[in-house]
């Protein structure tokens, strides 16, 4: 090649090199500038956003429990406490190097937790659990390795602390029930936050927490107990290791609760039960206050608390007693003839009835036209029948004819006034509704149509209708104050500290039973009365020697149907397949303070087993007779041969 | 006068260093040296070590500056040549670190691809050295076999962000030779059609994963998101002016992962704030349009598309890494240039400024040929 050429491609060169070194750069700037863009939004535009996010990233807020409000009873009893427990825990990043390896592991764990077993003993599920969870933490988080310490286990751990760097005792407060298994369906019980309690809980409250209620008032009025928590906003690194405090904000413990129960009464109520099933319930009818609700059997919820075994529980769930089963919530049974007074309201209101109206009992009731004979449970009948004797004798034939005159539909709209088929609304957690039946129910039940016959069950209780302790409660209670029903509930009143005034809960009244004349309330509760009082009340051995005057109604729910024309023999039959008795009352008739429900299952006749438990609650509370067995014995033992066993409502 | 202090040997080597290139490159360091104190927690252990490797940094430009075009272009073909016989045994024997097949053990453990850094733009720039520019498609073809070669041994290691600084450091070779415009368009063309290819068969799990972190990094918080919306909230929370030095909190409560090696942009930016971020980017648009103006003033074809690469390739390097850092482009290990706390980057860095300071035309020389 020639030197011109060379110098010409030469110059070429430079110049192409030259522009495509301009275009380069260019596109450098360019670039580099797109960068600052994406800068200038994370550092002037979303400034904020990232801000807030490093501040959350370093300031960790360290949850400070609040302290759990104590339970009490109507007159000051503790019922539910917090004590202090004390927790070894374990933080792994402070146990030094033990094997002088020059590294922390798992081995120096072992070692340090072998030297430590030696003084204060762990248990293999101690270490279990322990090996679970170390290695679900930070390093530099505190892990429980044993709760629970003596005070001989912990003076052994405070004398020989030094040795263990890493391993702190730290004190920790856990609910206790004092009186174990009573009221244990009411008070209830803390367990664990476990992942239902987590979907619904407030979080940031709950961040120091541990337990939360499961049942009963624990449950119910799990805000109140709680609190409000607190927190240390501490600077964390990104180990999770505090680094400085910056501020802190105290827990305020959780309310003090005062209950309307009356835990000599409620002792009282659970020995009347004693060995049998069956729940009763008092009510203070004129503020709805429970003044006892007891469901036996029963059981120790301190068992809960620290997470039961699963072989104790299995035995609780799994005994044919039901003892973890709220009777006096959950049971649903058919009232059988307690609900009379009621019904006695339902035909006055729908003119069905009267008071100078008397209906001929034959001892039984048949449908016009039809040949089935409902049985009256005095197989000679009653004769000419009145509505006070048909309460007091509780005739079967009388209610019968009422309900059949009056018809489904106003019989139960009349009755779920009453509250009956629905929640009652108490304080308290797991209620049932008991039911209600109507035609439309039973088409959605069975897909079958409501036959007059059904409507004649109902009317002595029987039949599809099932109510509570609870509804029976309240309903007798709702007689009591002439149809002004008031909600039933448990908490009676609270204090947000101890040294602060109790504040009482004002009574939430439900509505006002209309009746077509208030007397008939009146005539109602005479009928009542005489079943407790009169020559001719089926309960009349129950209101003997009494102080006061008792309005009541016996029950006898059927557990199983008996053929027509059938003897019911109590002795040849199963315990299990014995009626249900029942009783509910209230006194004094006339100044109302406490209302009763008492249902025995299998306990053969209400007047026999369930009125004088009754007799007993109301003798307790208004006496103020707590533990007088001489009573107990006297009043009991007598089975009136002409009343008892009733059998009500044989329907086929 | 403290050159009278200097033997004259020494004072005649530094009239080949480009003074205002170097006092670029210190002011840099300096704020390097500043940004590892703090990202350190105002230790001084890894300053003095990274002291250490400028002063090795700075030898090494020295040296390099001395050597002109034509001397360095006869060794381009053995380098390159020898690189690859290296890549091959790191493939064939290599020791195993973090997963990754790079290092070769001579003595001490060597990374070739290092190497390779500065002979594949020398082997490219030789090549296109001795053929007419602008360059025929031939030798386009053949200059991207040379550079292929490397990058898919380096890619087999796995080393993307070492394979993606060679192959551009070729790639810039061909781009400053000339390529025409239309063959570079319709080469970016194909790159769009085959990047998704290349995504769905071509990659390893855990790089694909890094692109998909990319576009949310709060989808893998635990895994490889975490690095960059911990950086993202270290630069974000920094501001216009910075928490101020030693003040960052994400950095010195540990949040920052990888905080003295690639993600120390994220300290910087987060104690200097957006005015510091203007700065330095400043500082490196400076000194990489110094190096482009040094290569065109270069003494040769050879040396002009050598300086004007390795100029470039650092472009890259600070693109790639602010980019990851600032959440804009997914990970790629490849550290901010002078800056990240490492002796290798810092010595193959300098080496290249060192490389293209010598590139300039001499005037000594340019008057004996005239």
């Amino acid at each position: 090649m020639g030197e011109r050429l060379s110098i010409k491609t030469e110059r070429d060169e430079q110049q192409l090199f030259n522009s495509r070194a301009i275009v380069a750069g260019l596109i450098v700037l360019i670039a580099l500038s797109g960068i600052m863009t994406g800068l200038y939004f994370l550092q002037v535009k979303e400034h904020d956003t990232y801000t807030e996010l490093s501040k959350q990233n370093y300031q960790k807020h360290i949850p400070r429990a609040p302290t759990r409000g104590q339970i009490y009873d109507r007159n000051g009893a503790k019922l539910a406490d917090n004590h202090a427990q004390y927790v070894l825990e374990v933080v792994w990043d402070s146990v030094p190097d033990q094997n002088d390896d020059g590294r922390k592991r798992w081995d120096d764990m072992q070692m340090m937790l072998e030297r430590l077993n030696k003084i204060v003993p762990l248990s293999e599920k101690d270490l279990r659990i322990f090996g679970q969870q170390v290695n679900r933490r930070s390093r530099y988080q505190p892990t429980p390795l044993k709760e629970n310490l003596t005070e001989q286990e912990m003076a052994m751990f405070a004398v020989n602390k030094s040795r263990f760097p890493g391993v702190n005792l730290e004190r920790r407060m856990q609910r206790y029930y004092p009186l174990g298994t009573v009221a244990s369906h009411v008070i209830g019980y803390v367990g664990r936050i476990d992942d239902r309690d987590l979907e619904r809980l407030d979080k940031n409250n709950y961040a120091g927490t541990s337990h939360i209620g499961k049942i009963g008032v624990e449950a119910a009025h799990e805000d109140r107990l709680h609190g409000q928590a607190g927190y240390d906003l501490a600077e964390v690194d990104a180990h999770g290791r505090h680094q400085d405090m910056i501020e802190r904000k105290e827990a305020v413990g959780g309310q003090d609760l005062i209950l309307g129960l009356d835990i000599n009464l409620q002792l009282k109520a659970e020995a009347l039960l004693k060995g049998e099933r069956g729940a009763v319930v008092a009510i203070d009818p004129r503020n709805g206050e429970v003044l006892a609700m007891a469901s036996v059997p029963t059981f120790d919820p301190n068992l809960f608390v620290d997470g039961i075994s699963s072989k104790i529980y299995t035995e609780l769930r799994d005994d044919p007693d039901r003892p973890l089963y709220n009777r006096a919530l959950q049971g649903a049974y058919p009232p059988g003839s307690t609900v009379k007074p009621m019904n006695t309201m339902a035909g006055l209101y729908e003119k069905v009835i009267w008071p100078g109206k008397t209906v001929y009992d034959p001892g039984f009731f048949q449908i016009p036209g039809h040949k089935h004979r409902y049985r009256c449970w005095k197989k000679s009948g009653h004769g000419g029948v009145s509505m006070d004797y048909a309460i007091a004798q509780s005739c079967d034939t009388f209610f019968y004819d009422m309900a059949y005159r009056m018809g489904v539909d106003k019989f139960s709209g009349y009755m779920s006034l009453f509250g009956f088929g629905k929640k009652t609304g108490i304080d308290l957690t797991s209620e049932s509704d008991g039911l209600m039946p109507t035609p439309e129910w039973k088409q959605r039940r069975y897909k079958q149509v409501w036959y007059p016959g059904d409507t004649v069950n109902i009317g002595i209780g029987q039949g599809y209708w099932l109510a509570t302790p609870i509804q029976l409660a309240h309903a007798t209670a709702s007689v009591a104050m002439r149809g002004k029903r008031i909600r039933p509930h448990v908490l009676r009143a609270f204090r947000t500290a101890k040294d602060k005034p109790e504040q009482i809960l004002e009574p939430e009244v439900i509505a006002q039973i209309p009746a077509r004349d208030k007397r008939h309330w009146e005539m109602v509760v005479q009928g009542m009365v005489h079943v407790v009082h009169a020559s001719y009340g089926t309960a009349k051995r129950v209101g003997l020697g009494a102080p006061y005057t008792i309005a009541g109604k016996t029950g006898t729910a059927q557990v199983f149907g008996i053929a027509q024309n059938a003897r019911y023999d109590a002795s040849r039959l199963a315990k299990r397949l014995h009626d249900h008795a029942l009783f509910v009352g209230f006194a004094p008739a006339d100044n109302p303070q406490i209302a009763v429900s008492v249902i025995v299952e299998n306990g053969g006749g209400g007047s026999s087993t369930a009125a004088p438990i009754a007799r007993k609650v109301m003798d307790a509370y208004l006496l103020k007779k707590y533990d007088d067995e001489a009573s107990t014995e006297a009043s009991g033992e007598v089975e009136p041969a002409d009343i008892v066993p009733q059998v009500e409502g044989a329907d086929e | 006068m403290i050159s009278g202090l200097l033997p004259a040997s020494l004072l005649k080597m530094l009239q080949r260093v480009d003074l205002v290139m170097l006092a670029a490159l210190s002011l840099l360091m300096f704020m390097g040296l500043v940004t590892l104190y703090s990202a350190s927690d105002a230790e001084m252990t890894l300053v003095y070590r990274q002291g250490v490797h400028f002063s090795l940094g700075l030898v090494l430009m020295l040296l390099f500056s001395q050597v002109e075009g034509k001397t360095l272009r006869q060794f381009a073909i053995w380098l390159y040549g020898i690189g690859v016989v290296l890549l091959i045994l790191v493939l064939m024997v290599g020791v195993i670190k973090k997963g990754a097949q790079r290092w070769l053990y001579l003595g001490i453990d060597v990374q070739p691809a290092e190497m390779m850094k500065l002979a594949v733009p020398m082997m490219v720039a030789y090549y296109f050295s001795e053929k007419p520019l602008p360059p025929r498609f031939i030798d386009i073809i053949i200059a991207l076999i040379l550079v292929a070669v490397p990058m898919l041994l380096i890619m087999k290691q796995p080393d993307l962000g070492t394979a993606l600084l060679i192959a551009l450091s070729g790639l810039f070779v061909i781009y400053l030779a000339g390529m025409s415009w239309w063959l570079i368009g319709g080469a970016v063309a194909a790159l769009a059609i085959a990047a998704p290819l290349m995504f769905n068969y071509g990659m390893h799990d855990y790089q694909r994963q890094r692109i998909l972190t990319l576009f949310d990094p709060e989808s893998d918080l635990l895994g490889t998101g975490y690095h960059i919306y911990q950086s993202k909230i270290a630069i974000g929370s920094g501001g216009v002016y910075g928490k101020g030095w030693l003040h960052g909190d994400q950095s010195h409560l540990d949040f920052l992962p990888e905080r003295h090696t690639d993600f120390i942009f994220a300290v910087f930016g987060e104690e200097f704030g957006f005015l510091g971020n203007l700065l330095l980017v400043g500082l490196y648009v400076f000194i990489i349009w110094r190096g482009l103006y040094i290569a065109s003033k270069g003494a040769d074809t050879f040396s002009r598309l050598l300086a004007g690469s390795l100029s470039l390739t650092f472009f890259i390097y600070l693109l790639v890494n602010t980019g990851m850092v600032s959440g804009v482009l997914p990970v790629v290990g490849i550290p901010l240039p002078l800056v990240s706390y490492g002796g290798t980057s810092v010595v193959t860095l300098m080496s290249a400024f060192g490389i293209i300071m010598g590139m300039k035309k001499r005037k000594r020389n340019y008057q004996t040929d005239e």
